[in-house]
């Protein structure tokens, strides 16, 4: 976060008297304190972290690999024995496997928020600056796909790639760029009839400064916003299509696959469906509380 | 009201073609093009392969093909599923009221129980309930659909035994009940999510309107508090959520794709499913047209009835 949308009346408050500019000079310390305020993002904020470093140091602590089979320990509950987690039909460690998918899942989810939050904000940038018929053209495309159920679309993409990392990757980045898309387009429309937007143009200033020094960076706080909740909309899509079967493929866990793979035992082994689906549920909850966070934290309309 | 009937359907027009491109390219993107399902068929030789891309118009230049493919979707034709040669229109036709009935099912629960929640939790703005609630709504949008109905199964058809884990019904079993008993688990995990976002948005409609002036002269008229809540605030409140009803359709066509496919389900959501495990892609392309133009209909018709309900929008 190198700014928010306070930044032009921050650039103006050098011009105030003492008290005032105190005031408005750090918007970002008071983002800080409206942020912590907010009990759950800062919960769902530490949620992630934890995630985070569980996946990526988790796996290098626990003694098994997540495809080391032991016929002996099959189906062993969780929270008795070696296996803290239980195991699978298999006997693969399922907390080995649930962190392996992890560090899929969260990679997954980041860089496809990352390509979408770039597609969406190119989109929404030229749509909202140039306005006009390529505006209007660029929108209608975002508005046509959206018509399709996200779902239905991810689905047929997938059907026709061999699934990995990246291309599931791509498809969701594909699949979900639209709404930052509209996001970026309002405010792009909004802010470039502001006067420093103005201000910029009349000094001469080409359009491609206008756009990234003066309209993007003020359109940054929704931007994050919009991001992260992409973050978690990536990570429940690749667990829809893995569980769906045309995602990540076995013998490479993701949480998704995981719940495929539990569906059958579900009578006999219910932790094998229980721990994959907690763990989607607390890693997107995460992202959508701090998203939400966010947005209450850096519009600085929101009173709390 | 005319002009903006007028500009609103020319809008879901170009809507309409730029969805029939997309779908169009998503169908010539599978590798090998529509025919290489043919090309697996044992016997088949190069020629015949050329004859049957020549009649089937393939060889043609893509913008010739998308005309003539459009001209026939218009028309009706919608090509026949690869696995048994029936009209793609006939094989969706089948299953679309199953998808329907458990659609129909899900939003009316949820509108329910999302409106009154929301309508508690604006009334008690702040109150432990509006935060629980608040919270609560966060945490149903991050649970994966097909989980919770997994989850579902376990607890009351598993443990419980208290209801059937899929299918739409009994066989042998014709009773209403029987098809209510099925009904209820996928219904309930469908509407989660629509809960959710509707309890939400109908808190803000509430508090949007809750300040308002026409709110406290009400009250200042003496009416009980009961009254200027369900018969003043509630009204208005509501006007927007037909607009609603509209955007959600996407997410609920998704959702139901997904309960379908846990809850076995006979609808159009796992048809889709079976048909991209046997590559049969003229259904999968019917069922991405039919549900944008699903989805297509429905906010038009939204749009159209929060226009006639708000005359405020009337004029725009």
């Amino acid at each position: 976060m190198t700014d928010t949308p306070l930044a032009p009346a921050r650039r103006f408050a050098a011009f105030l008297p003492g008290p005032r500019r105190a005031a408005m000079r750090r918007p970002r310390s008071r983002a800080v304190s409206r942020f912590l305020r907010h009990r759950l993002a800062v919960a769902g904020f530490a949620v992630i972290l934890l995630m985070v470093l569980a996946c990526a140091l988790g796996p290098l602590l626990i003694p098994y690999d997540q495809l080391h089979i032991d016929l002996r320990a099959r189906f062993a509950g969780p929270f008795a024995g070696p296996h803290v987690f239980g195991t699978d039909q298999l006997g693969r460690d399922l907390l080995v496997r649930l962190l392996m998918a992890g560090r899929i899942s969260l990679t997954i989810g980041f860089a496809a928020m990352a390509l979408s939050t770039l597609a969406g904000t190119t989109v929404g940038l030229v749509a909202g600056y140039r306005g006009g018929i390529v505006g209007a053209a660029l929108m209608r495309l975002v508005d046509a796909v959206l018509c399709f159920p996200s779902v239905f679309l991810l689905l047929a993409l997938a059907a026709f790639i061999s699934p990995n990392v990246v291309t599931i990757t791509l498809i969701i980045a594909a699949t979900g760029w639209m709404e930052v898309a509209r996001v970026v387009e309002g405010q792009i429309r909004a802010l470039k009839t502001r006067d420093f937007a103005l201000a910029a143009e009349l000094m001469g200033a080409s359009a491609r400064y206008v756009m990234v020094n003066e309209l993007l960076r003020n359109a940054v706080g929704p931007i994050i916003v919009a991001a992260t909740l992409t973050v978690a909309r990536a990570i429940l899509a690749e667990a829809y299509v893995s569980f769906l079967g045309y995602g990540i493929q076995a013998p490479v866990a993701s949480w998704g696959n995981m719940l495929n793979n539990a569906q059958q035992y579900l009578g006999s082994a219910p932790w094998l469906a229980i721990f994959p689906g907690l763990m989607i549920t607390l890693a997107v909850g995460g992202f959508n509380f701090v998203g939400d966070g966010l947005r209450d934290a850096l519009d600085a309309r929101v009173e709390l | 009201m005319a002009s903006f009937l007028a500009g609103r359907m020319a809008q879901s027009l170009v809507l309409l073609v730029l969805v029939s491109i997309i779908g169009f390219a998503v169908l010539h993107l599978a590798p090998g093009g529509p025919m290489a399902q043919f090309a697996l068929v044992p016997g088949m030789s190069q020629a015949q392969l050329a004859a049957m891309s020549h009649a089937m118009g393939l060889d043609q230049p893509l913008p010739v093909q998308y005309w003539q493919w459009f001209g026939r979707l218009l028309a009706g034709d919608w090509g026949r599923s690869y696995r048994d040669s029936v009209p793609v229109l006939a094989v969706i036709a089948a299953r679309l009221p199953a998808t329907l009935e458990l659609m129909v099912a899900a939003v009316a629960l949820a509108v329910v129980t999302g409106v009154a929640v929301g309508i508690l939790g604006a009334v008690r703005r702040h109150s432990v309930f509006d935060a629980l609630s608040t919270a609560g709504a966060m945490a149903a949008l991050s649970i994966p659909t097909f989980w919770f109905g997994l989850v579902t199964i376990y607890v009351f058809s598993v443990k419980l035994g208290w209801l059937p884990s899929g299918n739409r019904s009994t066989p042998g079993d014709a009773s209403p009940w029987g098809y209510v008993h099925h009904l209820i688990a996928p219904a309930c995990v469908l509407a989660l999510v629509e809960v959710a976002v509707w309890s939400r948005y109908m808190r803000s409609a509430m508090l949007d309107v809750i300040d308002q002036d026409f709110v406290r002269t009400a009250r200042a008229k003496g009416l009980t508090e009961r009254r200027v809540i369900l018969h003043h605030v509630v009204r208005n409140a509501l006007l927007p959520m037909i607009t609603l009803a509209g955007l959600e359709l996407p997410t609920l066509l998704g959702g139901a794709l997904v309960t379908e496919t846990v809850f076995t389900w006979p609808g159009m959501g796992r048809l889709f499913l079976d048909s991209l495990g046997y590559r049969d892609y003229p259904v999968v392309m019917g069922i991405l047209m039919v549900s944008a133009l699903l989805v297509l209909l429905g906010s038009l018709l939204a749009d159209l009835l929060g226009a006639v309900a708000d005359p405020r929008i009337r004029l725009g």
